[in-house]
């Protein structure tokens, strides 16, 4: 009976999920969150479900729809620029992780080639490797409307907010010894990928990117790859939106044309008033940001004197260059400290020396990237979008791309609290 | 064996650009497939069609299917759902753009009628995706191109028919053709 039971777990949960639907209407569907920093310790914290465990501290935030995983890095937590891969966070388009065998699971490489190829994971590792350090972030990262906000549950606004970024040292083969295994035929200008989760997650990939710095990674941090990343192995498109990295990767089907997927024509593009109401799809790659991780919201207040200010930066340009410091709500910016070395496409951990005074202060953090951009306002990012002030403050479903400054008030009694959303 | 350097340099020179366009493989690895073998996994369904297998259905005998097992999450119609409404306009009256970011999961936005099939195919009905037959994949996917007012109750989507639909929204996106590399833009483009 014993290999029937995961089926039985999943039917149950599948059950209690379609339930939930109906009992969530209200409330957007989501039928748990839970683990927030009150009690790190507390066993069962997270979902009594083995998969969904699997690895995972009790300390995060997690969110569950029918058709949604979502985990929050606790950024607020996180020291250096490599996140633990079980603190790693999660956007899973389905309601179960899939439990894949390393053992048969293959990736099949067909479509504008001359050799169509299937390779065993073992075939995968038998191929040149390379070990990168990159960033990955949900191109909705940072859209505090649409992730939870003023849920107590969700623990502070830097892991709820912004907390679906991660980064890892990946490990995995580039893809284009795959592609050039196979041999690309002169038509050859895209690509697609899909996943072997429940829904066949897929994505569209330029040729020109996936031959650059793509690769098919099967290890994260000197291990493999966790169950929620992907195990056994995942695209790893550095520096881009991160649906562009699909999970449990089984095919890639090479095109002759854009393939214009589910994910980047409907669900990932996003109606903008600059453009007359029309929608902006195919984002590639994101701006430079920066988020001062602690102090920030709802953290131990301040006492004064000594303060720390650290947090991390990143784009997806390459380097960053500076992360600048304000105390005074932007008024006057100071360079901060970059942790060496710093990688490209990669979290990048600032530090800033700070004395506090005692007084109300407001603290800001603004990146540059080796291209120089810079990172805007929100009000400056929303007017670019078309947007008013207003608007920028509204409670609008779908606000992607979001890089707009994140500014921290410190109030007179040390506590400090979000200063646009609070 | 001077001499053959000699003549080798040129030659490989001459080779360079031919290894570019046919690449030889280098590592031998990996097992090589028939197009039978990807007919048999390859429902990836392209702007174009080429990939849709035999089948058909209507709107009118996509209706019971849906009740049956879509109903549950996308509400009568796809109208009134908890999760993610489907229609937007009524059989008829197709609703325009521009849309609100909400409006998106209505099959109205999309900008090709085939991201239908290809998505119900493969990843619907949640939780259990992969239970629908080809026959009514093709007749959910016409009778939410009826509801949203696309096509009429009795028109045959199949292999042929389907990838001709002309959606609503089709130049409702920006760039009307995505490149690579973009265009120079500012950084929040």
């Amino acid at each position: 009976m014993e290999s029937n039971e995961p089926g039985r777990r999943r039917f149950l949960k599948q059950a209690a999920a379609l339930a939930g639907v109906g009992v969530g209407a209200g409330a957007g569907a989501d039928w748990a969150a839970r683990g927030q920093a009150a009690k790190p310790e507390v066993k069962d914290s997270h979902l009594n479900d083995e998969p969904l465990r699997r690895g995972v501290p009790s300390r995060r935030g997690v969110r569950m729809s029918v058709d949604h995983i979502t985990y929050y890095t606790p950024l607020q937590d996180y020291n250096g620029i490599i996140t633990p891969a079980n603190l790693h966070f999660v956007q899973q388009h389905s309601s179960h992780f899939p439990e894949i065998d390393a053992q048969t699971h293959t990736l099949t490489v067909h479509g504008e080639v001359d050799r169509p190829l299937t390779f065993t994971v073992d075939d995968l590792k038998s191929l040149p490797s390379v070990s990168r350090v990159h960033f990955l972030q949900c191109h909705a990262n940072s859209s505090p409307f649409q992730h939870g906000a003023g849920n107590a549950n969700m623990g502070p606004s830097v892991q709820y907010v912004h907390g679906m970024t991660s980064c890892s040292e990946w490990t995995g083969v580039p893809l284009s010894v795959l592609l050039n295994e196979c041999g690309l035929k002169k038509e050859a200008s895209w690509l697609v990928s899909e996943g072997a989760d429940p829904g066949k997650f897929t994505h569209t990939v330029p040729l020109g990117k996936a031959m650059d710095d793509v690769m098919v990674a099967y290890g994260q941090n000197g291990e493999p790859l966790r169950v929620e990343q992907g195990y056994p192995i995942r695209l790893l498109v550095p520096g881009w939106e991160a649906p562009f990295s699909v999970k449990y990767l089984s095919h890639i089907k090479v095109t002759d044309q854009p393939f214009h997927a589910w994910n980047e024509s409907m669900n990932h593009s996003i109606p903008r008033a600059d453009i007359g109401g029309k929608s902006r799809w195919y984002h590639f790659q994101f701006a430079p940001k920066s988020i001062i991780t602690r102090p920030s919201a709802g953290l131990t207040p301040l006492k004064k004197g000594y303060v720390q200010i650290t947090g991390v930066a990143w784009t997806g340009a390459g380097v960053v260059t500076k992360v600048e410091i304000s105390t005074d709500n932007g008024r006057s910016w100071k360079e901060s400290k970059l942790q060496t070395p710093v990688h490209s496409k990669a979290h990048t951990r600032f530090t800033y020396d700070w004395n506090w005074d005692g007084e109300e202060a407001v603290l800001m953090s603004r990146a540059t990237d080796e291209k120089g951009d810079f990172q805007l306002s929100r009000f400056d990012l929303y007017k670019a979008w078309g947007l008013s002030d207003e608007d920028a403050m509204k409670p609008v479903r779908g606000a992607i791309h979001t890089n707009a400054i994140q500014p921290w008030r410190v109030a007179r009694d040390g506590s400090v609290h979000d200063a646009m959303f609070s | 064996m001077q001499c053959s350097l000699k003549v080798l340099v040129p030659l490989m020179i001459l080779a360079a650009p031919s290894v570019g366009l046919a690449q030889a493989p280098k590592f031998n690895v990996g097992t090589p497939l028939s197009q039978e073998a990807i007919k048999s996994f390859d429902y990836m369904i392209g702007p174009g069609g080429q990939q849709l297998p035999a089948g058909r259905g209507t709107a009118k005998e996509g209706a019971p299917i849906f009740a049956k097992r879509c109903e549950v999450c996308h509400g009568q119609n796809g109208e009134r759902g908890v999760l993610r409404r489907l229609v937007l306009g009524a059989p008829g009256k197709p609703r325009q753009g521009p849309f609100k970011a909400e409006e998106r999961d209505s099959v109205a936005y999309y900008p090709y009628a085939t991201i239908v099939w290809d998505y119900i195919n493969r990843a619907m009905p949640v939780p259990k995706p992969g239970t629908l037959t080809h026959e009514e994949v093709y007749a959910l996917t016409a009778f939410l191109l009826y509801r949203n007012g696309i096509i009429g109750e009795n028109d045959v989507m199949d292999a042929q028919s389907l990838p001709k639909v002309e959606m609503p929204n089709r130049n409702g996106f920006v760039p009307a053709v995505p490149v690579y590399p973009p265009e120079p833009k500012p950084s929040w483009w």
